[in-house]
C-alpha cells in the first residue's frame, strides 16, 4: 500500500483491475435490489462491486444466461407508461388521491382540492450532462416541497452512494404532496386483476421503490419527508387502464439499509484475492472478447459461489454456478439439502446412507437418519405392486 | 420436501435418471382426456396467442390469434376454443347414475395442461371471459361466457388437493418420480421428462440441459421464448398487420400458424408421453373414490349451469372464503392419509418421521373388556395389541392410529416401551370388531402378523357450519352486496 | 424493596388500572360492537377477562366466553368461579365440553359450575364458556356479550363460524404471538379484508377500522431485564413496561460454576439473559450437542436448587417452574429424551419441554430456549417468524437462557426477508428478520462460549 492510500482506495483499484479495461457496469435500482437476494454469495458480491458485465462474462465462459426480453413485453411497458402519463397526469392524481387518501390536515394528495398539479419533467434535455440533470432535478425536488399544489416530477435523476460509488437512479415518478410529503411512484406493466398481482413481481417492484425512497431520503436529508408508502401503478384487469395501489415498503427499507451498510464487507473479500485476478475480456480490434474461457473460469473459481436454484431467476452466472454445483446437495434446493442432513455432496449422502462410508463426528446424526431413510425407501419400493416402474433396479440395497 | 423424496433426488442425481417416489398412480387418468397447451403473448395480461387442443394425440387442433392485442380476435379465439371444449365437457352429462343423495354422472371430463402456469392461464382466461355479455356494444358469441364459467370451474377444482379434474402434467409427474435437479427446475416439463424418459443415448442431466435450451426445445408455455418472439413471431405478426389486400390474409395467417405450431407441437407430444408413463402405473386404491368426488362436483356444476348459471364471483366473499378453506384443508388431510395408505413408498415418509411404523404383533389381549365410561357397569370390547418395531417411532400416548391393512379399525396408543431391539407399542382397538361382545373372527390382529400403523389420518371432524352469505356477521364486514351483472363487467376489457 | 421501586410498581399498577377502567367503560357504554385489548406477554390478560366477565355477569346480561384450548378454558373457569363466588354469588358458570366430556378434577367440584356437552344441558347459566372449536357447533341462541380470549391465536374463519352467536364482544390477545396457520396455501385470498387464514383480530380490525383498541401497558410476568429487549424487538411501535423495576426480581442459584452451563446460568441470574454459544457448525435439526447443552442447562438449574424472588416473595424454582422451548417437535422429543427422568412425562412436577406453539400463553420462572436458527444453513420464513421467537423469549419471570450455535448473525445477513408481496395485505410488524437481529444484538453481550468438546455427541 502506498502511504496515504486508504483501504477504500486500495479496494477501488483492486476492483478496477478485476474489471479490466471495460467500462464499469453501474448499479441501478434493479441491481441494488438484487443485493437483497442471495447476499451471501461472495462471487457475485465482488463482481458487482467491480462492475463486471456478468452477462458478457457468462457468455464468454460458455454459459450464456437465459434472460432475454421479449419485444412484446418492452412495447407493452412503453405503451402503458405513455398512457399513464398522458393528459398531464390528471387521471393519475385522481388515483393517487384515492389510494393515499387525504391527510388529517386536509391536505390532498391529488389535484382537485389543492389546485392543478404541477408537472416537472426530469427527463434528460438535449446535451445535458448527468451532473447538470441531477442538479436540475434535485432543485426541482427541493422547490416542490414548498408549493401548495401537488407536484409530479417525472424521471428525476437521483444519486445514492453504494459501496463507495455513486449510483444514478431514475424513479418513474415522484409525487410531492402539498404538505411536502414525497411519494415514490413505480409504473409497472404487469396487471392487477381483481386487486391481485403476482407476489414476486410486486415484491421486486417494492424493493426497487424502496431503493428510490432511500435515495430520496438521503438526498433531502429529511427521512420523514419521504413516505414509506409508495404508489404502484399497473394496468387494471385485462385492460390498459391504469390503477394505483399503495404499498408499504418499511420492511424492504430495513433490509436495504442493512445490506448497503454491509457492502463494506467487499473490502475483506477483495483483500483475500490474488492480486493479479482479473476478468478483463481483452476485447480484440473488433470488440469481441479474446480472453480464453479457461482463464476466466479459473478466475471465477477463486471467488466462492453460494449457488441455490433461486439463482436461476436472478443472476446471469447461474448456469455456470449450477454447473460447478453439480453433485452437491445445494443444487437440489435448500430444503432437500436440509432433509439430507446438510451433507455436502450427493456421493457422500449415498455412501452414508448405504453405510459404506464412516461418518465424521458432525455427520453421525445425519448418517443415522439417512440409513433409516434408505432402508424405508427400499422397503417401500419393494412392498409396492410389482411393475416395471417399481421393480427397477434403482433402489439401493439397505 | 420430505426425507424420502430428498433421498430419492440424491439417488436420481447420482444415477442420472429419475427414480420413483410412488409405487401406484395417485391421480385419476381419464380414458379420453382433453389436452390443452396454451400460449400467451408476453407482456400482456393473459392475452391468448395460440393453443393446441384436443382429445386425440394424432389430431390436435391449432388455434391462433393473429394479433393478440386485438380484443375481437381474442374473443374469436375463445369462441373457437368453446366449440371444442364445451361439447367435450358437456358430453359427460347425459350418462347418469342415481344415488340416494341425487344423481351423479358415471364419468367426467378431464382437462390436462402442461404445467402450473397452464393452470393459471385457464383460471385467468376463465376470468376474462365469464362476465362477457352476448348483447349490446361488446357482444361476444354466446359460447364465450359459458366457456369462461366452465374454465373457472376447472381452475377452482385444480386448487383442491386430490382432485383430478384439471391436473398439470408436471405436477402429476413430480408426484411419482424424483429427478436429480431442484423442484424449481422440475417446473420445466421438457426437463422433467428428460429425467424421467430421456431420449435414447442421453442421460437425465444431458436431456434436461438440452430441454432448457429454447432453440432446441420451446418452453411449455404459456410464456413463449423471447428469442422466438423477437425473431419469428414479431415479424410474422407485423406482416399480418401490414396486409391490406384481404386475399393475402390467409398467407399471413398461415405463416403465423406454422410458427406457432413449431412452438406447440413438442409440448403437445411431451404431455402425451407423460400420460403414457403415468398410465403404466397401477391406480391407487383411493383414486376411484376421489374421482367420484370430482364426478359429483362436475354433476353439481352442470346442474347449476342449467338452473342458475351466473358467473362465479370475482373474489370470494367472507363466507365463501371460509368454507372453501375448510373444504380444502379437509381434502388435503384425507388426500395425504389416503396416498400413504395406498402406497408403501409414500408411507415410508411417515415411517422416517416416526408418524407411522411397521411392526409385528407380539401380544394380543383379544377379549379385553372395559367399562364404557357411561356408568351402570356396562362393558365394551377393547382388545389390546402389542407390536414390536425397529422404526424410529415418534407417537404420543392417546394418539389415534390405523393400520394400512385394517383401515376400518381405529386404535389408540396406550403404551410405548423400549425393548432390547426397538420399541414395544401397545394399541387399544376402538372399533371394527362387530356388534357382539366378543370380537368378530379376524377383526383383531393376531400374534405374528406384520402391520403398518399410521397416525397420519384424514381429519374426521366435520367442519363448523358457516353462516349463510347474507348473514355474514359484522366482524367480517356484514352481508356483501349481492352480485348483479353491470355494464362495467362487460366494458372493462375494451378500455 | 426500595422506596423508589414501590412507587414504580404502584404507578405501574395505576397505569394498568386506568386502561382496565377504560376497557370496562367502553364495554358499559356499548358505543361500538367490539372492543379490542392488546396485551403484551403476562400483562394480566386473564385478570382482565375475569374482571370483565364479572362486571357483565353482575349486570345480569348473559355472557359467552370463547377460549382457544381446553386448558385455557379450565384456567378461566377456575379463576372466574372464584371471583363470581365473591362478587356475584348467585351466578353460575356453564362449562361446555365436547361429546363425552368429563370435567377435569380441578373444576369438577366447584360449587358454582355446571358442565354439559350441549347448551341445553347447561340450563342458561350467567356465563357460558367453551373453546372456539366447540362454540362453532352451537347453532342456536345469541348472547348479548362475548369475550374472546387469545383472539390473536384464533383463525378468522373460526370467528366467522361463531360470530352470529353474540351481539357485542371484547377481544383480548397478544399480537406478538404466533399467527394461526393453515395446512393449505392458496393465493386467492390475499388482499381480502376477510382473508380466512389471518387471525380473527386482523380481520375484525380490517372490517371495522373504528373499533377502539386498548393496550395493557404493564407486563407483570417479565422481569425488568426483559423490558427493552422484548418491547423493542416485538412491540416496536407500542412498547410496554414491566411491573417490577430493576432489582425487584432476583434469581439465586447456589453452588459453584463447574462448566459453561453453570456459567451461563450465573450470567442469566445476574442479567436476566444468557446465551450459551456453541461452536459454529451446520447441523441437523436435532443437533445432539445443542440438545445436550440445553438439557444440561436445565438439569444444572434444577440440581443447584435455584430460588426466585419477586419483591419480598421468595420461592424455590421447582422443575415445573422451568420450561424448555424449541421450534420443532423432533427437537422437543430429543430434548425430553436428553433430560431423562426430569421430563419423561412420568408425573407432575417435571420440567416442561415443548414447541413455541404449545408454550403460548404460559409462564415459568426460567426458560431455556434452543434458538430456532441454531445450526441452520438457511433461514426460512418459519424460522424467522417473529412470533416464534417472541413466544420463546417471553415466557419467563426471572431469566431466559438461549442456546445456539455461533453464526446466526451471518445467517441473518445472508438471508434477508424476501417474501412475495401481496397487494392490499397489511404489512406485518415486527419483521421477523429485524426482530431476530435485535434479540441477538442484546444477547451478544451476555454470552458464554462452550468449547468444542463440552457437548460432543455421546
Ligand atoms: S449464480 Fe453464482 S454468482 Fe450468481 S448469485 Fe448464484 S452463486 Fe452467486
Amino acid at each position: 500500500m502506498h502511504p496515504g492510500e486508504s483501504v477504500q482506495d486500495r479496494t477501488e483499484s483492486r476492483l478496477d483491475r478485476i474489471r479490466g479495461s471495460a467500462p464499469p457496469r453501474r448499479h441501478d435500482a434493479r441491481t441494488i435490489a438484487a443485493l437483497t437476494r442471495n447476499p451471501g454469495c461472495a462471487r457475485r458480491g465482488v463482481l458487482d462491486a467491480a462492475g463486471v458485465d456478468k452477462d458478457l462474462l457468462a457468455r464468454q465462459v460458455g454459459f450464456p444466461a437465459a434472460f432475454g426480453q421479449s419485444r412484446f413485453a418492452i412495447v407493452r411497458g412503453n405503451v402503458f407508461e405513455a398512457r399513464v402519463k398522458a393528459d398531464g397526469c390528471v387521471d393519475l392524481l385522481r388515483m393517487f388521491h384515492e389510494c393515499l387518501g387525504s391527510e388529517p390536515g386536509g391536505t390532498e394528495p391529488g389535484g382537485t382540492a389543492a389546485g392543478e398539479p404541477l408537472l416537472v419533467t426530469g427527463d434528460a434535455e438535449p446535451d445535458e450532462t448527468l451532473a447538470a440533470r441531477h442538479e436540475r432535478t434535485v432543485a426541482a425536488l427541493r422547490t416542490a416541497s414548498g408549493t401548495d399544489r401537488p407536484v409530479l416530477i417525472t424521471h428525476p435523476l437521483l444519486r445514492l452512494a453504494v459501496g463507495g460509488q455513486d449510483v444514478h437512479l431514475e424513479p418513474d415518478l415522484v409525487l410531492v404532496r402539498p404538505g411536502g410529503l414525497f411519494h415514490v411512484v413505480e409504473i409497472k406493466s404487469f396487471p392487477v386483476i381483481d386487486g391481485q398481482a403476482e407476489g414476486e413481481k410486486v415484491a421486486a417492484a417494492a424493493i426497487q421503490a424502496a431503493v428510490y425512497v432511500l435515495a430520496l431520503r438521503r438526498l433531502l436529508g429529511r427521512p420523514d419527508a419521504v413516505s414509506h408508502d409508495v404508489v404502484l401503478v399497473c394496468p387494471r384487469d385485462f385492460s390498459n387502464a391504469p390503477m394505483a395501489t399503495r404499498i408499504d415498503v418499511r420492511r424492504q427499507l430495513l433490509v436495504l439499509d442493512h445490506q448497503l451498510a454491509r457492502l463494506s464487507a467487499v473490502d475483506a473479500l477483495v483483500a483475500a484475492l490474488p492480486p493479479d485476478l482479473t476478468f478483463d475480456l481483452a476485447p480484440g480490434p473488433d470488440g469481441r472478447p479474446t480472453r480464453p474461457a479457461a482463464e476466466l473460469a479459473a478466475g471465477l473459481s477463486r471467488l466462492d459461489a453460494r449457488y441455490t436454484p433461486d439463482c436461476l431467476s436472478m443472476c446471469e452466472l447461474a448456469f455456470r454456478c449450477r454447473h460447478e454445483a453439480a453433485g452437491r446437495t445445494a443444487a437440489l434446493g435448500p430444503s432437500v439439502r436440509e432433509e439430507l442432513g446438510g451433507v455436502e455432496t450427493v456421493a457422500e449422502v449415498l455412501e452414508l446412507a448405504a453405510g459404506t462410508r464412516a461418518p465424521t463426528a458432525d455427520q453421525a446424526e445425519a448418517a443415522d437418519r439417512l440409513r433409516t431413510t434408505a432402508r424405508m425407501y427400499a422397503a417401500g419400493l419393494a412392498a409396492g405392486p410389482a411393475t416395471e416402474h417399481a421393480a427397477g433396479d434403482r433402489g439401493p440395497t439397505p | 420436501m420430505t426425507a424420502i423424496s430428498s433421498y430419492a433426488r440424491a439417488l436420481a442425481a447420482a444415477s442420472g435418471t429419475a427414480v420413483p417416489t410412488a409405487t401406484v398412480r395417485h391421480v385419476h387418468l381419464a380414458a379420453r382426456p382433453l389436452i390443452l397447451v396454451p400460449l400467451a403473448m408476453a407482456g400482456e395480461a393473459n392475452a391468448p396467442l395460440a393453443a393446441m387442443v384436443g382429445t386425440e394425440r394424432e389430431r390436435p387442433e391449432l388455434l391462433v390469434v393473429p394479433q393478440p392485442r386485438n380484443r375481437d380476435l381474442r374473443f374469436a379465439f375463445a369462441a373457437r376454443l368453446a366449440e371444442i371444449f364445451l361439447p367435450y365437457v358437456l358430453g359427460f352429462a347425459a350418462d347418469i347414475e342415481e344415488l340416494t343423495n341425487g344423481p351423479r354422472t358415471v364419468d367426467a371430463p378431464q382437462l390436462i395442461v402442461p404445467n402450473q402456469a397452464g393452470v393459471a392461464f385457464v383460471r385467468l382466461f376463465g376470468r376474462s371471459t365469464r362476465f362477457r355479455t352476448t348483447t349490446g356494444d361488446y357482444a361476444v358469441e354466446p359460447s364465450v361466457p359459458l366457456l369462461g364459467r366452465w374454465l373457472t370451474f376447472f381452475a377452482e377444482r385444480a386448487e383442491v388437493p386430490g382432485s383430478s379434474l384439471m391436473p398439470a402434467a408436471t405436477e402429476m409427474l413430480s408426484l411419482h418420480w424424483a429427478t436429480g435437479q431442484s423442484a424449481l427446475e422440475d417446473a420445466n416439463l421438457a426437463a422433467l421428462m428428460g429425467w424421467i424418459d430421456p431420449p435414447a443415448g442421453a442421460d437425465g442431466p444431458a436431456a434436461a440441459r438440452l430441454a432448457e435450451d429454447p432453440r432446441h426445445c420451446p418452453p411449455a408455455g404459456p410464456t413463449t421464448d423471447p428469442g422466438f418472439d423477437n425473431e419469428v413471431l414479431a415479424p410474422a405478426i407485423a406482416a399480418y398487420d401490414a396486409v391490406t389486400d384481404p386475399s393475402q390474409l390467409p398467407d399471413a395467417v398461415k405463416r403465423l400458424e406454422e410458427a406457432l405450431h413449431s412452438q406447440l407441437q413438442p409440448t403437445w407430444d411431451l404431455v402425451w408421453r407423460a400420460l403414457d408413463r403415468l398410465r403404466v402405473l397401477p391406480g391407487g386404491a383411493s383414486v376411484p373414490g376421489r374421482w367420484e368426488v370430482d364426478r359429483s362436483r362436475y354433476t353439481g356444476f352442470h346442474t347449476y349451469m342449467i338452473e342458475e348459471g351466473l358467473p362465479q364471483a370475482r373474489r370470494d366473499g367472507a363466507v365463501a372464503a371460509a368454507r372453501r378453506l375448510n373444504r380444502m384443508e379437509r381434502a388435503q388431510a384425507s388426500y395425504d392419509a389416503e396416498r400413504a395408505f395406498d402406497d408403501p413408498l409414500v408411507m415410508a415418509d411417515h415411517r422416517v418421521t416416526g408418524e407411522a411404523f411397521l411392526g409385528s404383533v407380539v401380544a394380543v389381549d383379544r377379549d379385553r373388556r372395559v367399562p364404557n365410561g357411561r356408568g351402570k357397569g356396562r362393558l365394551v370390547t377393547r382388545p389390546l395389541v402389542t407390536l414390536r418395531t425397529e422404526d424410529p417411532v415418534r407417537l404420543a400416548l392417546g394418539m389415534k392410529v390405523v393400520a394400512t391393512r385394517r383401515r376400518r379399525q381405529e386404535c389408540v396408543v396406550t403404551a410405548l416401551e423400549p425393548c432390547d431391539a426397538g420399541i414395544l407399542v401397545t394399541l387399544e382397538a376402538q372399533n371394527g370388531m362387530g356388534r357382539s361382545a366378543a370380537p368378530a373372527p379376524g377383526s383383531v390382529p393376531e400374534v405374528g402378523e406384520s402391520l403398518c400403523y399410521s397416525s397420519v389420518l384424514a381429519d374426521g371432524v366435520r367442519s363448523a357450519t358457516m353462516p349463510e352469505a347474507e348473514d355474514t356477521p359484522w366482524t367480517h364486514g356484514g352481508p356483501p352486496q349481492p352480485y348483479e351483472p353491470s355494464e362495467q363487467d362487460t366494458a372493462e376489457a375494451w378500455e | 424493596m426500595s422506596a423508589a421501586s414501590v412507587t414504580s410498581s404502584a404507578s405501574a399498577a395505576e397505569e394498568a388500572e386506568r386502561v382496565i377502567q377504560a376497557v370496562l367503560g367502553d364495554l358499559r357504554r356499548g358505543h361500538s360492537r367490539g372492543v379490542i385489548v392488546d396485551s403484551p406477554p403476562g400483562a394480566g390478560k386473564s385478570t382482565l377477562v375475569v374482571r370483565a366477565a364479572a362486571v357483565i355477569a353482575g349486570s345480569g346480561e348473559p355472557l359467552m366466553i370463547v377460549a382457544q384450548t381446553n386448558e385455557q378454558v379450565d384456567d378461566l373457569v377456575e379463576r372466574l368461579a372464584a371471583r363470581l363466588a365473591d362478587e356475584v354469588p348467585h351466578a353460575r358458570v356453564g362449562r361446555l365440553g365436547r361429546a363425552g366430556y368429563a370435567p377435569s378434577a380441578r373444576i369438577a367440584n366447584l360449587p358454582n359450575i355446571v358442565t354439559a356437552s350441549d347448551i341445553a344441558g347447561l340450563g342458561d347459566p350467567e356465563v357460558t364458556i367453551s373453546t372456539a372449536a366447540k362454540w362453532a357447533y352451537v347453532r342456536e341462541g345469541t348472547w348479548p356479550w362475548a369475550i374472546v380470549d387469545e383472539a390473536y391465536q384464533m383463525r378468522s374463519d373460526t370467528l366467522l363460524a361463531i360470530a352470529s352467536r353474540f351481539e357485542r364482544a371484547l377481544f383480548v390477545g397478544d399480537p406478538g404471538q404466533l399467527d394461526p396457520f393453515s395446512t393449505v396455501a392458496n393465493d386467492r385470498w390475499h388482499g381480502l379484508v376477510w382473508n380466512p387464514t389471518q387471525s380473527a383480530v386482523a380481520v375484525l380490525q380490517r372490517a371495522n377500522p373504528d373499533l377502539p383498541v386498548h393496550r395493557l401497558p404493564v407486563s407483570w410476568r417479565l422481569p425488568h431485564t426483559a423490558q427493552s429487549v422484548v418491547a423493542d424487538a416485538f412491540y416496536p411501535f407500542v412498547g410496554f413496561r414491566t411491573g417490577t423495576g430493576p432489582g425487584e426480581r432476583a434469581l439465586t442459584i447456589p453452588g459453584h460454576a463447574r462448566g459453561p452451563a453453570d456459567e451461563v446460568l450465573d450470567l442469566a441470574a445476574a442479567t436476566g439473559w444468557g446465551l450459551l454459544e456453541l461452536p459454529a457448525r451446520h447441523t441437523v435439526r436435532t443437533d445432539a450437542e445443542a440438545v445436550s447443552a440445553v438439557a444440561d442447562v436445565a438439569r444444572r438449574l434444577v440440581e443447584r436448587g435455584a430460588s426466585a424472588r419477586s419483591g419480598t416473595d421468595e420461592r424455590a424454582v421447582t422443575p415445573d417452574r422451568v420450561a424448555v422451548g424449541a421450534a420443532h417437535r423432533d427437537q422437543v422429543v430429543a430434548i425430553r429424551a436428553a433430560l431423562g427422568d426430569l421430563a419423561d412425562g412420568s408425573g407432575p412436577g417435571q420440567v416442561v419441554v415443548d414447541t413455541a406453539n404449545r408454550l403460548q400463553g404460559r409462564e415459568y420462572d426460567v426458560t431455556v430456549v434452543l434458538h430456532p436458527l441454531s445450526g441452520r444453513r438457511d433461514a426460512t420464513a418459519f424460522h424467522l417468524e417473529a412470533g416464534r421467537l417472541c413466544v420463546l423469549a417471553s415466557r419467563h419471570r426471572q431469566a431466559c437462557v438461549v442456546v445456539a450455535r455461533a453464526g446466526i448473525r451471518d445467517l441473518l445477513d445472508t438471508h434477508p426477508t424476501s417474501d412475495p408481496v401481496h397487494l392490499g395485505e397489511p404489512v406485518k410488524f415486527p419483521d421477523g428478520w429485524a426482530a431476530n437481529q435485535a434479540v441477538l444484538a442484546h444477547l451478544a453481550s451476555r454470552s458464554v462460549q462452550a468449547g468444542g468438546a463440552a457437548y460432543a455427541a455421546r
